[in-house]
This record gives structure tokens, C-alpha cells and sequence, in this order.
């Protein structure tokens, strides 16, 4: 062996081994951080830090983007986060505020809808004052996905911000008891799910197939790269908020909901006749005055779209055939009734023509109308003693 | 490249560099890079395209190669046996068609191999043909530069790109009216053509060193640098292919660093960036000037971090290998004026222009008609710039964005030469001379994110309102 080629192997042996020795601790690191982030579970806590109400302003309403790149919003699985970033979350209650929480659906949600022309949006505009002179703000809970566990889980969460009322948007969709884990947001959330169900006696399974239980390796930082990239991304999207407002994706045109139904009378899997007893989780609603401690509760019945096409004889619309929605709504009237509850049925109060793309989406004319006459019976149950 | 991609690179790089004996890199580093450009292509809606357009770069490189080669390299054993292994290759890849799971490390579906043998049979027949009787004739190296010019403006031309692709839909038997400049996403062409345009030019100059057909390949589609530069030149690339560098410990430490940095500079803040720069879609939507100002930053910062960032992880890579390529940035927003940004701005880009665009050009113009010093100057300079932005795409707006760094640094160069002739003053103090460098870096960074502005957005229509929000017009 030559002088030279005895240095370059020596320069070969040693960068060898310094790699040896840098992929060695690279990757105890690697692990060891893993482990950490796993006893840990950091990401309820990383969801806590947030830009909003401080950098950029609150959100109007949870974060929910199917286009993140033209919404400038997307859909994180962390209520710790998604409440950070909304204005729910901007500091304390003034003292001049009667602070109402908004629950339900897309359409409280307000799909197809700018924040100003959101239910919320319009209700807030109205300038509604209660007797006691406090001024009406409501906020907007409301979230893509038609599920009463679900809305639950946001107004359990929600109520640590002192709120006054609550205005509960439901529908027959959202009711029946195997709906009750068709949230995405809820099936990612299980431990609160299964809170709920424990400390509500619900009936429904805990051990439901649908909800979503990390594995030992989806809890480390590798598993939950995903979750903790949203956070961030949630973050920067803060930017373009609060510099365009925008928080879903307009498009210039879309299919409108459809008027021309089939001649098919079920409803997800049910046929004529059935006891809405039986198929509706009624408990879940007495869990949400239950959360909601004593607070007033109005439920509303959220209007729906009523075609008078092809086959409206058998349906009023591409999700209820007409037997559902008549026992739904003798049912509904009967809980208000026997529960003393405070009701609104608006089923039937908002015109066809005002409904988007769904059954239950709305124009903003359609919204400023129901707000309208949602912000007076605010005002009267707010009143009443 | 996704980080995927990256890593995989890197442990191959850092293999090739610490274990492999010298004699194997050349063959590794040229197989590598031919599976790289496969790997990397992404798939097209146009059946098959992406498998078809890297069989085109590699039959683009391997007939460029036969045109610029001198008769020695021609003839040697070696080139048998690189264009044997280039077919075992792509026959190879072509057979992952049929290999189930495996076939994934392709984003795009190989075709039946009788198209490939084909193919195969008519690149090799073609490149004989040109090696063995029309090598080194000018009129076919200048045939085939205006060739590779007009694929690269077609590519940059979305009405021609279109009409490309409903010509290869109708081909394929797909539908025309789906047809799309997008289909024809060429990965890595821009700087594939460049390394040809420069090695047909310096052949045609009797500049170019002795390549074979190996070291050819590997210098144009070399895996580190194929999607995003640098633009090397082939007689520094050759070099340090033939004598790679010894990897010491120092070297491996370097390199590391260099990747960690490009990635974290790319993946991580860039990427994070991209989420807030400007664009078509909120640039439409903003209405405050301070929060355009911000989007601007953003997009500023994003370009810069996403570009260097691709760099330091090439310029890493390539080192693991013992290979050092040329650096692309040197700090180009701490610049105090134009003329230095450009020097530290995409450096082989506007290397590559200079050589084979502004100093012909200005050279010509000093022989010619006897124009004055500052109209060579403009000629010259914004011609270059603006053919700098068409580069980029035959658009309004990059066209703007070429002329508006043209008229900068025109601008730039009087000053200069106004200010040199100006009797010196006394020194001024140092706070002074601080306060100036200070405001020359904010003035030129200003200046050219500007002119973002241009280059961010798909019409002047909407960059001129999004001008009018940034100074509250």
C-alpha cells in the first residue's frame, strides 16, 4: 500500500465512523423525543398557542376548509385549537354583552355565505337589545356536519366562555341515533365523545367502530405529523384572514339542490312505518341541556327546502321523504310540548327559492330572514323571566 | 423533490461517497440520475407522457452528446457500452409496468414495451446515423440548438402548449376538448435545455472539452441538480466527476449541514410562507395596503427560501459524492443595489445569460455601428433581463418583470458611473455611511420585491391593482 492511498483510507475510516456515530445519535434523539411527545400528548397543548385574537383577528366561525389553498381555512381536529382561533375566544365578556351561542349545522355554519351574511352575521347587524339593555352577540358554532353528538362536544367545550343563551339549530338529519358518530370532527375526538356518553348515560356505544383510537406510534410526533402540521398551518392562514377575510371558498357557480326528486320513500335506511321514539336520540338532546347548565336553550327547527317538482308528492327534498319529516315534526312538537321546552319551528318559513345548494343551505336573503325572526325570539326568551 | 425523494438521495449520495470505490461512480452516479428523471417525472394525464418525456431528455441529451462529440469519444469501447446500459435501463424501467408494488417508485405508468423497443430502436439508429456522418457539421448543431429553443418556447407557451397537447390527446385517443399546457409538464427541461444550449454553443466554438457519452449524461440530468439547478458548467462539472473529492469527516459535516439547512429552508419555512404569499386568488381578495405589504414579504421570502433551499440540498448532496456544484445565492436581499443582486440572485442562470446572450450581444454592438456607451448599456441589459423573465414563461407579466429589472439596473449603472465621476468628498462620519448602506439594502429589496409583484400574478390587470391597494391608490 502506498503513503497515499494509506491517508485515504484513513480519511475513509474516519468520515465512516463520524456518519457511524451521527446517524447513531440522530436517531436516539429521534426516538427519545418520540417516546416524550407520546407520554406527553402535546398537541391539546400546542393547540392552546394561537395567533388569533391577538396577531389577527378571531375567526367568525370554526375553522372548516375542504379548499384550503382558496379558502385559506382548513379543518384541524383539535377543539383546543379550532376555539383559539375564534373570536369566542377574544378576551372576557364585556359587560354590556348578552352573549348567545349559535350551534348546528353547514347551514349555522353558513356554507356559500360571507361572515356578515352568516346567521350570526345577520343577527349581530340587527342591533338586538334585551329589556335589561345588554346588547345581543351571537357567535357562530355552528359546523359542516350534521350530528347532535357533535354539536354537544363544540357547546361543551363552549360554555367555559360564559355565555348566556343558546340557540340550537336542529334537523331530522341529525337526529337519528346511528348518525350520532357521523362527524369526522367528533370520530377524531373520541376521548370527549366517550365523556359525554359516560357522564350522560347515553345510549350509544363507546366502543362505536367509527371513533378514532391512536395506536401507541400515531401518538408520537412522527404519527401525529399531520395534526401538528395543521396547527401551523391554521396559524398562517391567519394571515391571509385577517388580510382578505375570507374563510371559504365562493364558487362562481355550483349546482343548485335538486327540485326533481326520486319516487323513493326512504330515509337513510328507514322505511314507512317507524316509531321516531325508537330511531331519534332524544337523549343526546337533553345531554345538550344538560351541558348547557341551567342556560336558557332554544331549539329551532331549521327551515328546509320544499320542492314542488318531479316526485314532491313522496319527498319535500333530496333528504327527506315526506312520511320522516311529518312524524319528525308531530314528534318535535310533542318534546317541545312535554318538555317545556323553548321552541321554534321555522321548517317551512324560509321561500324555495332561497336555498343553495342543499336542502338546507340558504341564500343570504333567506338567512337575514331567519335571523330576523330568530333575533325577536331571542329577545323574547331573554325577557322571560 | 418531496422530502421522500430527498432522503432517498441522500443515503445513495452518502453511500456512493464513503463506500463505493472511485471507478463505479461514474456508471452508479449516470444510472442513478436516469432512474432519478423517471422517478421524479410526475404523471400526466396524457396516457403514458410520463414515461415518454424523460425518454425524450435522456434521447434529446444522448443526440446532442453525437453531435458535440470529437471522433475519439465516438469510437471508444465505453460508448457501447453507456448506450447498452442506457437501453438495459430504460427497458428496465419500462418493465416496472408489470412489477406490481415495486412499479409505485414511478408516479407515471410505463407503456407496453414493443412502443419502448421502438423508441429505443429509433433514438440509437438516429444518433448512429448523426455520430457517423453528420457529427460537428454546424448546420445540424445549429438545426438542432434552434430545435431545442423552439421545444423550450413551446413548453413556455401555454396557447402552443395546449395545442401540443390536443394533438398528443387525439393520439392517444383522448378527448381534445381536455387539453391543457399543464399536460406537458416537462420536470427538470428548462435546465436540461440550458446544459444543451451551452455545450452545442462551445462546441460549435471548439470550446468544449472532450466528454464521453457517460460524463455527457451525467452532466446534463445529474439527479442533485436536474429539477432545480444549479446550471453547471460542463467543463467544472467533468472535473470534479473524474477527480471526485476524498469525503473527510469535515466534508460529511458540511454536506449534512447544507441539507439539514435546504430542507428546513424548503419543507418548513417556504413551504409555510407559500400558505400566506401573494397569489391570483388573495391577491384579488386583500383590500388593506398593510396586509398586501405582508403577502408581498411572504412571497419574497417564500421564492428565496424555496429556491435556495432546493440549491443548498443539491449543492449538499452532489458533495456527499465528492462532486461540488457552483453556488446559486449569496445573501441576495442583504445586497445594496440591483447589479449586486443579480450577482447573488439565480448566479448560474445569469452567469449562463452573460455568456451566451449579453456579451456577444454587447460585443457585436461595440464592433458595429458606433452607438453610445449607455445605449449598448440598455440594449443589452434589458434585452438580457427580459429574456431572463420569458425564460421563467412567454407571458405579459414575466416579460414586464424582465423589463422592470432591465430598466432597474440601466438605472443602476448611470448612477454608478454618474457618482464615480463625482469629485470624492470627504468621509463622512460612520453613522452616516451606515444609515446609507442601511437604506440602499431596504431601497433594492423594496425594488425588487416589487417587482414580484409581476412575477406572482397571471396578468398586468391584476398586478397593477394589487400596486394601486400596496400604495393605497
Amino acid at each position: 500500500m502506498t503513503v497515499e492511498n494509506s491517508a485515504t483510507t484513513d480519511v475513509g475510516t474516519t468520515s465512516r465512523r463520524f456518519v457511524r456515530n451521527v446517524l447513531w445519535k440522530a436517531l436516539l434523539l429521534f426516538v427519545l423525543l418520540n417516546l416524550f411527545f407520546m407520554s406527553v400528548d402535546i398537541v391539546p397543548w400546542l393547540g392552546k398557542v394561537s395567533a388569533y385574537n391577538s396577531i389577527f383577528p378571531g375567526r367568525v366561525r370554526l375553522p372548516f376548509g375542504e379548499v384550503p389553498e382558496r379558502a385559506f381555512n382548513l379543518s384541524p381536529f383539535s377543539l383546543e385549537a379550532m376555539f383559539a382561533s375564534h373570536e369566542l375566544a377574544a378576551g372576557s365578556k364585556a359587560e354590556d354583552e348578552y352573549r348567545v351561542l349559535v350551534i348546528g349545522d353547514s347551514s349555522v355554519w353558513g356554507f356559500l355565505l360571507r361572515p356578515e351574511d352568516t346567521l350570526t352575521g345577520r343577527i349581530n347587524s340587527g342591533g338586538y337589545e334585551t329589556r335589561d339593555g345588554r346588547r345581543v352577540r351571537a357567535y357562530n358554532l355552528g359546523y359542516p356536519t350534521t350530528c347532535l353528538l357533535k354539536d354537544v362536544m363544540l357547546l361543551d367545550e363552549a360554555m367555559r366562555y360564559d355565555p348566556d343563551m343558546v340557540v340550537w339549530l336542529v334537523t331530522l338529519e341529525a337526529m337519528p341515533v346511528g348518525k350520532q358518530f357521523a362527524s369526522a370532527l367528533l370520530q377524531h375526538n373520541p376521548d370527549r365523545a366517550r365523556d359525554l356518553i359516560e357522564r350522560y348515560d347515553l345510549d350509544l356505544d363507546p366502543q362505536d367502530d367509527r371513533l378514532v383510537d391512536l395506536e401507541w406510534w400515531q401518538r408520537t410526533i412522527w404519527g401525529q405529523r399531520r395534526d401538528v402540521a395543521d396547527l401551523v398551518r391554521l396559524q398562517m392562514y391567519g394571515v391571509v384572514w385577517a388580510a382578505t377575510g375570507v374563510d371559504q371558498d365562493y364558487p362562481e357557480d355550483y349546482a343548485l339542490r335538486k327540485s326533481d326528486l326520486e319516487d323513493d320513500e326512504s330515509f337513510i335506511q328507514f322505511m314507512p312505518p317507524q316509531d321516531m321514539d325508537e330511531i331519534l336520540a332524544m337523549d343526546v338532546l337533553e345531554a345538550g341541556l344538560s351541558v348547557a347548565d341551567g342556560l336558557p336553550v332554544m331549539f329551532v327547527n331549521q327551515p328546509i327546502f320544499v320542492s314542488d317538482g318531479e316526485n314532491s308528492d313522496v319527498r319535500y327534498n333530496f333528504n327527506y321523504p315526506r312520511w320522516a319529516y311529518d312524524d319528525y315534526l308531530v314528534w318535535f312538537e310533542k318534546q317541545c310540548t312535554e318538555q317545556a321546552w323553548a321552541c321554534v319551528d321555522v321548517w317551512d318559513f324560509v321561500e324555495p327559492a332561497e336555498f343553495t345548494n342543499t336542502a338546507f343551505h340558504m341564500t343570504p336573503k333567506g338567512t337575514a330572514l331567519l335571523a330576523s325572526y330568530l333575533g325577536d325570539a331571542i329577545l323574547e326568551l331573554a325577557g322571560s323571566p | 423533490m418531496t422530502l421522500l425523494h430527498i432522503l432517498a438521495f441522500c443515503a445513495f449520495a452518502l453511500v456512493v461517497g464513503l463506500l463505493l470505490p472511485r471507478r463505479w461512480r461514474g456508471w452508479l452516479l449516470m444510472a442513478a440520475s436516469v432512474g432519478a428523471i423517471y422517478a421524479l417525472q410526475p404523471a400526466s394525464t396524457i396516457r403514458h407522457l410520463g414515461f415518454w418525456l424523460p425518454t425524450g431528455t435522456l434521447a434529446l441529451t444522448v443526440f446532442s452528446w453525437a453531435l458535440t462529440a470529437p471522433p475519439e469519444e465516438r469510437d471508444r469501447k465505453q460508448t457501447l457500452a453507456t448506450g447498452l446500459t442506457l437501453v438495459v435501463l430504460v427497458l428496465l424501467i419500462g418493465a416496472l409496468r408489470y412489477a406490481g408494488p415495486l412499479s409505485r417508485v414511478l408516479e407515471a405508468r410505463p407503456p407496453t414495451m414493443p412502443p419502448i423497443l421502438l423508441a429505443l430502436a429509433v433514438v440509437a439508429g438516429l444518433t448512429a446515423l448523426t455520430a457517423r456522418f453528420f457529427a460537428k457539421k454546424r448546420w445540424l448543431g445549429g438545426a438542432f440548438f434552434a430545435f431545442v429553443l423552439l421545444l423550450f418556447l413551446i413548453l413556455k407557451t401555454d396557447p402552443w402548449g395546449q395545442a401540443v397537447s390536443a394533438w398528443l390527446r387525439a393520439w392517444s385517443g383522448q378527448s381534445v376538448d381536455l387539453a391543457s399546457a399543464l399536460d406537458i409538464g416537462w420536470l427538470g427541461f428548462s435546465y436540461v435545455a440550458f446544459r444543451l444550449l451551452h455545450t452545442l454553443r462551445d462546441s460549435m466554438q471548439d470550446r468544449l472539452p472532450a466528454l464521453s457519452l457517460r460524463e455527457y449524461l451525467t452532466y446534463v440530468i445529474f439527479f442533485p441538480a436536474f429539477t432545480a439547478g444549479p446550471i453547471d458548467r460542463a467543463e467544472r462539472f467533468v472535473k470534479g466527476l473524474r477527480e471526485p473529492k476524498a469525503l473527510s469527516a469535515g466534508d460529511v459535516w458540511e454536506a449534512g449541514q447544507r441539507i439539514v439547512v435546504g430542507i428546513f429552508k424548503k419543507f418548513v419555512l417556504a413551504d409555510s410562507l407559500a400558505l400566506i404569499s401573494l397569489n391570483a386568488v388573495n391577491a384579488a381578495q386583500v383590500s388593506s395596503a398593510g396586509w398586501t405589504w405582508v403577502l408581498l414579504y411572504a412571497y419574497g421570502f417564500n421564492i428565496y427560501l424555496d429556491f435556495s433551499g432546493y440549491t443548498d440540498v443539491a449543492i449538499g448532496m452532489a458533495k456527499l459524492m465528492g462532486i461540488t456544484l457552483p453556488e446559486n445565492f449569496d445573501r441576495p436581499y442583504l445586497k445594496p443595489n440591483l447589479t449586486s443582486f443579480w450577482n447573488s440572485w439565480h448566479m448560474t442562470l445569469a452567469q449562463w445569460f452573460r455568456s451566451y446572450y449579453f456579451n456577444p450581444l454587447t460585443r457585436s454592438l461595440r464592433s458595429g455601428k458606433r452607438l453610445p456607451v449607455p445605449v449598448i448599456i440598455i440594449i443589452g441589459q434589458f434585452s438580457t433581463m427580459c429574456l431572463i423573465g420569458l425564460w421563467h414563461g412567454v407571458t405579459w407579466n414575466f416579460l414586464i418583470w424582465g423589463a422592470w429589472h432591465g430598466i432597474g439596473l440601466f438605472i443602476h449603472n448611470r448612477w454608478y458611473e454618474w457618482a464615480r465621476t463625482r469629485p470624492s468628498k470627504p468621509n463622512a462620519p460612520l453613522w452616516l455611511q451606515r444609515v446609507g448602506q442601511v437604506g440602499s439594502v431596504l431601497l433594492t429589496f423594496h425594488f425588487v420585491n416589487l417587482g414580484w409583484v409581476w412575477f406572482a400574478l397571471p396578468n398586468p390587470e391584476l398586478a397593477i391593482q394589487v400596486f394601486g391597494t400596496l400604495f393605497g391608490m
